[in-house]
């Protein structure tokens, strides 16, 4: 499937309108969005980009917010690279889970829920993954300090 | 008087086939599978919070710690994400080395799999068989880093060490012997009527399931999807090989163990044509001792790793020290699909699925 | 040379008589020096057997297995068994304590009681029971009970796992491994084991009861917990199933019990199959010595062939595979039994 990606930005852009910002960087497509929006932006790129493959899911800590990007990819590949980038307070982290869109989201969101402290509604079992269960902190954000 | 009950059994994290301290907790009914659970993290060594520690350089070495079976392989994901980061390109010779120093990682990987599903199904001798050939690796490893298992050999913008005289005639009796490797571990392993009956049709992972689970790697190919970082996305020079992606239609722990032992010929091939077409020249490009990216920028770099798709997320915030890293660990992503493929078999399936998932754990838990 | 050792087991007993005992006393001291005889050399064939074993599974994976104490590493095992003497012996604090204790005991037991009615040579079996054969299978088949109260009483999943796993396995192959045997005894017309050898001076019944051998081979090795079969042990899976909470010399009592069985089903297989302590020129109770390692090396090359089998195919095999063609090899046995019993008519 072939997909053309100017027709694609241009059909979000009426879709979405100034919720939407789309920039090219050197490698990717970046759509940013509000967490809001999050959602629907997802099930119309796997829906209609063919973009069925989530890569990567990682979030970044920027002091006052903090930024959570996904890669997206098709399988097989169809030329597109879309970065999806939105973001969420520090003091009401809280963005909507993709697991219903992207079963891969399930261990990478728990992944940032456990190291970063973002929590993801309607996430199936958002516990933490590689760090145990009783420990304090997160400590991927930029003001954990390590006691001892 | 009597009834059944459901029970749990867990299986590691201190266990012999869980390839390191993964701990599977597994609900049973009988010898049936309920469920399966995992739990992850007893290798995490916060791989991605020491990166922002860091300088570029330095964090090389904790890269070849993420997957110690293919050492060369997350060095070459990291330096290239880097690279692509700094803008620093690399001298072709250099290229050249570090391809053939990823594919003998690939086949160093793909045997140990090999091996170690023969001893999860309690075949002893192909582990040996096969640490025996990958042995003739770790020298070739040792020949040129003076290191074995966790060769932090390349660089930003190169490789540390010219190839030795000594290494060309080791790389090509290797390479020549790849067929007659494979042959014996037909014969040994793969041919074995009892390994065939625990490998068919056990573990079952649909193409679609896969992708949705974002499983790559062979373990995908194994499903029947076309899908290779090296062709699809190629990084480097790879576009400039010609080879064949093994592909197999029936996604069972059989597809994935023939899938390997093809790829491991694949891999023989494109060392073979890196070694006809390598330059000579420079191994180390003009790299500024400093390294400073731009303030802001950000780059996501992808590979085909032994395992999967191995990505390197990198954000600079303009000092000589990542903002953030992030490790798109292959071994974490398809590990999730471990009680998807178990659910409904027998317990010794989980063995046998843990076996060629193939996760390693230093790179899933990172 | 031929009758050594039934002569100094002669001289002995006259010398006892010779006391003042009556000969029933006589009987008894002797057979209480057989056992005890045949105690020690178990344990030193096991430690002959386990250095054996690695040193081959050594060979086929291209090592060099153990090397370094005494020639050819010959005095491994030795050090091995005076580190498993010295080593804590725990028992689980849950465990079942009596029945945790008694389980390497009973299994060893049994293991030992194997070996009273195998002819070790010419007139040379300790007790020569009329019923031979059918004594071996019963006994044989105790060890299982060994196993389950190993497993039953450590507490642990794994170890009850295991268990199960070998009662299964057990009743399964038990009787593919009795149908085998029974070939061999319509022939020779004896459950006897003496008479089955003696019954082999023309030739082997392996020539006659292929199958049956085949059949009797694969189910003792399922019997003997050994590769592809070892279910109960199982270290990939039930990390040492049965055995897992034992320690020090309770755990090497199993292993030396599971060698010692490994021992008498090949001594069997050599005295039902292999024309058992027949043989020119040297004398009888070497060649079942020869006979027995032979069937041995060949155990031991299975085992580190192949994979483990798994427990359902396991199952499948023995009901749906072993016990027909077994049945099948006693109704053909029979058939030409009675042919040949019309064509000398």
């Amino acid at each position: 499937m072939k997909v053309n990606l100017e027709q694609i930005t241009a059909e979000l852009q009426t879709n979405m309108g100034d919720r939407l910002e789309v920039y090219p960087d050197a490698y990717f497509t970046v759509l940013k969005v509000m967490p809001a929006d999050l959602l629907t932006l997802m099930v119309y790129l796997r829906g209609q980009a063919g973009l069925n493959y989530l890569a990567n899911l990682t979030a970044t800590d920027l002091k006052e917010e903090f930024e959570i990007s996904y890669h997206l990819y098709a399988i097989p590949d169809n030329g597109l690279k879309i970065e999806i980038k939105t973001r969420c307070p520090r003091d009401r982290a809280e963005i909507p889970s993709v697991f219903s869109v992207y079963p891969t989201a399930d261990w990478q969101e728990r992944e940032v829920f456990d190291l970063m402290g973002i929590s993801f509604q309607d996430h199936p079992n958002l516990v933490r993954v590689l760090l145990p269960d009783d420990f304090a902190g997160h400590p991927l954000r930029k003001d954990y300090r390590k006691e001892a | 008087m009597f009834e059944t009950d459901q029970y749990t059994i867990n299986i590691g994290p201190q266990h012999p086939s869980t390839h390191g301290g993964m701990h599977v907790e597994a609900v049973m009914d009988g010898e049936d599978i309920i469920d399966v659970i995992v739990h992850l993290g007893y290798v995490h060594r916060s791989v991605e919070k020491i990166a922002e520690s860091r300088t570029y350089s330095q964090f090389i070495p904790y890269a070849a710690r993420l997957d110690y079976m293919a050492t060369h392989l997350p060095v070459l994901g990291y330096v290239q994400a880097a690279e692509k980061l700094l803008g620093v390109s690399v001298p072709e010779r250099a290229e050249y080395i570090r391809v053939i120093m990823a594919e003998l990682s690939r086949i160093a990987s793909h045997m140990m799999f090999v091996g170690s599903l023969a001893i999860d199904l309690a075949a002893t001798t192909g582990l040996l068989y096969c640490l025996r050939d990958r042995e003739r690796i770790m020298d070739m490893f040792e020949m040129t880093s003076g290191q074995r298992l966790l060769a932090a050999y390349m660089r930003i913008g190169g490789v540390s060490h010219d190839l030795p005289d000594e290494f060309f005639p080791a790389v090509n009796s290797f390479i020549d012997d790849v067929p007659a490797m494979i042959a014996e571990y037909n014969g040994l392993i793969t041919g074995n009527e009892i390994l065939q009956a625990r490998c068919n049709g056990i573990g079952i992972l649909p193409a679609d399931t896969a992708i949705a689970y974002g499983v790559t790697g062979p373990n995908l190919r194994a499903s029947g999807i076309d899908y290779d970082l090296r062709k699809a996305d190629p990084s480097g020079i790879y576009d400039r090989f010609d080879f064949r992606v093994p592909v197999q239609e029936k996604g069972d722990c059989m597809a994935r163990l023939l899938v390997r032992l093809e790829e491991i010929e694949t891999s023989a091939s494109i060392i073979r044509q890196a070694l006809q077409q390598i330059p000579e020249g420079e191994i180390l490009g003009k790299v500024p001792k400093v390294l400073k990216p731009e303030k802001g920028k950000e780059v996501y770099h992808r590979i085909e790793s032994a395992k999967g798709e191995l990505g390197f997320y990198l954000l600079s915030d303009g000092s000589e020290k990542p903002a953030r890293l992030h490790v798109r660990a292959p071994s974490f992503v398809n590990l999730m699909v471990l009680p998807i493929i178990s659910r409904g078999g027998k317990l010794q399936d989980i063995i046998a699925n843990i076996a060629t998932l193939d996760p390693v754990l230093g790179e899933s838990d990172r | 040379m031929e009758s050594m050792i039934i002569n100094i087991a002669q001289t002995l007993s006259s010398w006892l008589i010779s006391l003042g005992l009556t000969p029933w006393w006589a009987d008894l001291i002797l057979l209480v020096l057989q056992w005890t005889c045949i105690v020690a050399i178990i344990t030193l064939n096991v430690i002959i057997l386990i250095w054996l074993e690695r040193k081959i599974s050594g060979f086929m994976q291209e090592r060099l297995g153990p090397n370094r104490l005494g020639p050819f590493g010959c005095f491994q095992t030795i050090a091995d068994t005076l580190k498993l003497l010295t080593k804590e012996d725990i028992v689980p604090s849950k465990a079942d304590k009596w029945i945790f204790k008694t389980a390497p005991m009973f299994f060893i037991i049994v293991s030992v009681m194997l070996y009273a009615v195998i002819p070790m040579g010419k007139n040379m079996a300790v007790v020569d029971l009329n019923i031979g054969l059918f004594y071996f299978i019963s006994v044989g088949s105790l060890t299982t009970i060994a196993i389950l109260m190993a497993g039953w009483s450590s507490n642990n999943k794994w170890s009850l796992l295991g268990a199960m796993r070998s009662v299964a396995q057990m009743i399964s192959y038990e009787i593919p491994l009795a149908f085998s045997l029974l070939g061999v005894v319509m022939i020779a017309g004896s459950l006897n084991l003496s008479d089955i050898v003696a019954a082999q001076d023309k030739f082997w019944f392996i020539l006659l009861q292929p199958i049956a051998f085949v059949t009797y081979f694969i189910a003792a090795t399922a019997e003997l917990n050994r590769g592809p079969f070892d279910m109960p042990e199982a270290e990939q899976e039930l990390t040492a199933g049965a055995y897992t909470e034992y320690t020090g010399m309770r755990w090497a009592l199993f292993f030396l019990a599971e060698y010692t069985n490994l021992v008498a089903v090949s001594a069997l297989a050599a005295t039902l199959f292999f024309g058992g302590w027949q043989g020119p020129w040297l004398p009888s109770w070497i060649w079942i010595i020869i006979k027995t390692y032979l069937i041995m090396l060949v155990f031991m090359w299975l085992k580190w062939t192949f994979p483990r089998i798994r427990l359902d195919h396991l199952m499948a095999l023995s009901w749906k595979v072993l016990i027909p063609v077994s049945l099948i090899n006693i109704l053909i046995t029979g058939i030409g039994i009675e042919l040949i019993k019309g064509m000398r008519w």
